[in-house]
């Protein structure tokens, strides 16, 4: 109990009462502060932290509870007392409900004030315990930004350590949104060449000619528009990290150019003579299967051969139940930080949908529909409705999957129509990439005009 | 400033005389815990304006200003002892305030010679208890805030229980504290 990082900010339009009252506290050892009207007030707590607010509840202009409207929206973690004369203790019963810790009727006994002092500060000292104890679990259970309690995934950072020590090229494949650049960052942060740079592609985003130039730069006049010498992203990831993403996405004339470039550990730029020697390290990355692609002969073997040295697969989130309630807690409190909104959690309810969900953009997609149903939710609780999914309907765990993909039909014909089937946008919301997006579309002939939910026998 | 030349001086403004003796008693006893010579002070004047009818009591802070006005120039501490009942606004009493780190404190006889019921209790006691508030609340402007040993003199005291059932003396840690705290001054 640090009482002197403990700070009171005092609230009262009367003088005497805000220095006799601060005098009465610091002797307690807290660090108090006084302010004169509500407007300072509120000046005031836009401006600093502070554990505990004693308002007066009548004062001319902002009155108290006006200073603790404003208190819960700009720091919900501060508790503020609400101090009353008789006569207005109907008001002070309204500021409990509107979360004051508590009020007190003046004049109060000493020792009341004692108690609910030592009461509340040793309530902070224990949620701030809590908070570490989180922060502590999530160090356990997590490499770096990932998290997770799944045994499977456990192995995988296990792995993951080891092999960030390597030199090795490693291949990391899973589905979207299952966490492989995070993965990829990750393992380049724990690595030897976490001081180099880690520089990222994305394959799929790219023509055929622009990616090679954008791979392995172009020096001047190599084609129309090349104006002046340029690096590739290999010669920008020397003596770091080159994350290769979506490399199921490269042409045949690429990837024979890549398997050139890692077999002889040198290349040429776009229109040069000149080999360059680059020192980095390569993590590649698809949520195709990549094997499969192999066995179509759609992926060179050989390229397969030499990305794949040390391979991760991530397990979509579906295969990791257990994960669902430990990211929710995790991505709650991101949001809580980052949104001036109270956000506190889900609904048993909501837990229960997110639970029976089969999540086809994996993770990134549970943080984006959290993300809304925190915008949405009306209290600090994220309720069923707030979630927009498809409801989990009679059954959480459709074991035929058949069900399971007439829910993610509807559930991607659903998102399109709300979105005027604008794409991009789409594709952001269900947490899967554009690519994705078109083969499901493809998959289920999905079409503007569909309706949400036919196909029922 | 001579440190020689400063004194803890010690006032009645009481509505009452004082007790035969008590004043002296709290000289010899602050004098020594804190290590500086005290002084009492005659003062003829009382507060005015420090009254409050409608509760029958007298706020504590404005007798500390009145008193704080005049102060010898050699003055190391001034602190005024009343047998009239003190509060601050908000509470419905107060056994003394102190400036925190300061120069001034007060403390009332009124709640301390009372039991819970209100009854009187036997002088002996009641000038134990007076003892403690004072070296509390000289204490407390010496720097010295609560202290969590409930034995110590510088624990908070929100009845005359809790002032019974602290010692006069400071703490281990509050004595080295002020040791420090002299040191700074
Ligand atoms: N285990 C995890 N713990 C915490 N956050 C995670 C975890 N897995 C993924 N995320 C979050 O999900 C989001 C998507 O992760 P990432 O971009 O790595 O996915 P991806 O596998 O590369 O997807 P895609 O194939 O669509 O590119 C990120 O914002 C990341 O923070
Ligand atoms: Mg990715
Ligand atoms: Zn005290
Ligand atoms: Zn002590």
């Amino acid at each position: 109990m640090d009482k002197e990082k403990t700070r009171i900010l005092v609230v009262d339009d009367e003088e005497i009462v805000r220095d006799s009252l601060a005098g009465w506290l610091r002797e307690d050892g807290y660090s108090v502060e006084t302010a004169a009207d509500g407007s300072s007030a509120v000046d005031r707590i836009k401006a600093e932290s502070w554990a505990v607010l004693l308002v007066d509840l009548k004062m001319p202009g902002i009155d108290g509870l006006q200073v603790l409207e404003e208190a819960r929206k700009l720091q919900p973690k501060a508790s503020v007392i609400i101090m009353t004369a008789y006569a207005t203790v109907d008001t002070a019963v309204q500021a409990i409900k509107m979360g004051a810790y508590d009020y007190l009727v003046k004049p109060f006994e000493p020792e009341e004030l004692s108690l609910m002092m030592d009461k509340l500060i040793t309530q902070q000292d224990l949620m701030r315990e809590n908070i570490l104890l989180k922060k502590a679990l999530k160090q356990q259970y997590g490499f770096r930004d990932l998290l997770s309690k799944s045994p499977k995934m456990q192995a995988i950072f296990e792995l993951a350590k080891v092999a960030g020590q390597s030199h090795s090229t490693i291949l990391i494949l899973g589905e979207s949104g299952t966490g492989k650049e995070v993965l990829a960052r990750a393992i380049h942060a724990e690595s030897p060449r976490s001081t180099g740079p880690f520089v990222a592609v994305s394959c799929a985003a790219l023509t055929e000619t622009l990616l090679e130039s954008e791979l392995f730069g172009h020096e001047k006049g190599a084609f129309t528009g090349a104006i002046l010498r340029k690096k590739g992203k290999f010669e920008l990831a020397h003596g770091g990290t080159l994350f290769l993403d979506e490399i199921g996405d490269i042409s045949q004339k690429l990837q024979l150019d890549l398997l050139r470039a890692l077999e002889e550990r040198r290349f040429y730029r776009v229109g040069g003579t000149d080999p360059i020697h680059v020192d980095a390290r390569i993590i590649a990355a698809t949520n195709r299967e990549l094997k499969k692609a192999v066995e179509e002969a759609t992926f060179r073997q050989d390229l397969y051969y030499r990305l794949n040295v040390i391979s991760i697969n991530l397990p979509p989130l579906r295969e990791r139940k257990e994960d669902i309630p430990f990211l929710v807690d995790h991505f709650v409190d991101q949001l809580r930080a980052e949104m001036a909104k109270r956000v506190e959690g889900v609904s048993a309810e909501a837990m229960e949908l997110l639970m029976a969900y089969h999540w086809p953009g994996n993770v990134r997609e549970l943080r984006n529909v959290l993300e809304r149903g925190a915008v949405v939710a009306k209290g600090p609780i994220i309720q069923c409705d707030d979630l927009g999914l498809p409801p989990s309907e009679g059954e959480a765990e459709p074991d035929s999957s058949d069900s399971l993909k007439e829910m993610e039909r509807r559930h991607i014909l659903r998102v399109l129509n709300e979105y005027h089937w604008n794409i991009t946008r789409s594709a952001q919301i269900l947490g899967i990439d554009r690519v994705t997006l078109y083969n499901k579309i493809k998959k289920y002939g999905l079409r503007p005009d569909d309706e949400t939910s036919p196909s029922e026998e | 400033m001579a440190d020689f030349m400063s004194y803890i001086y010690l006032m009645w403004i009481g509505n009452e005389k004082v007790e035969e003796g008590v004043l002296q008693e709290v000289k010899d006893n602050v004098g020594g815990i804190f290590g500086v010579p005290a002084r009492i002070k005659k003062v003829e004047e009382r507060p005015s304006d420090a009254f409050d009818p409608t509760r029958g009591q007298y706020s504590s802070t404005k007798i500390l200003r009145w008193v704080l006005r005049d102060v010898p120039k050699d003055a190391k501490r001034v602190m005024a002892i009343t047998d009239c009942d003190l509060y601050i606004p908000v509470l419905t009493f107060v056994f003394g305030e102190a400036q925190l780190g300061g120069k001034g404190a007060i403390v009332s006889t009124a709640r301390l010679r009372l039991d819970l019921n209100g009854f009187p209790c036997p002088s002996r006691l009641c000038r134990a208890r007076l003892l403690k508030e004072c070296v509390h609340e000289l204490g407390h402007t010496f720097g010295l805030s609560h202290c969590p040993s409930f034995r110590c003199v510088m624990s908070r005291s929100n009845s005359v229980l809790d002032v019974d059932a602290k010692s006069g003396n400071l703490c281990r840690d509050c004595q080295s504290l002020l040791i420090e705290l002299q040191k700074k001054e």
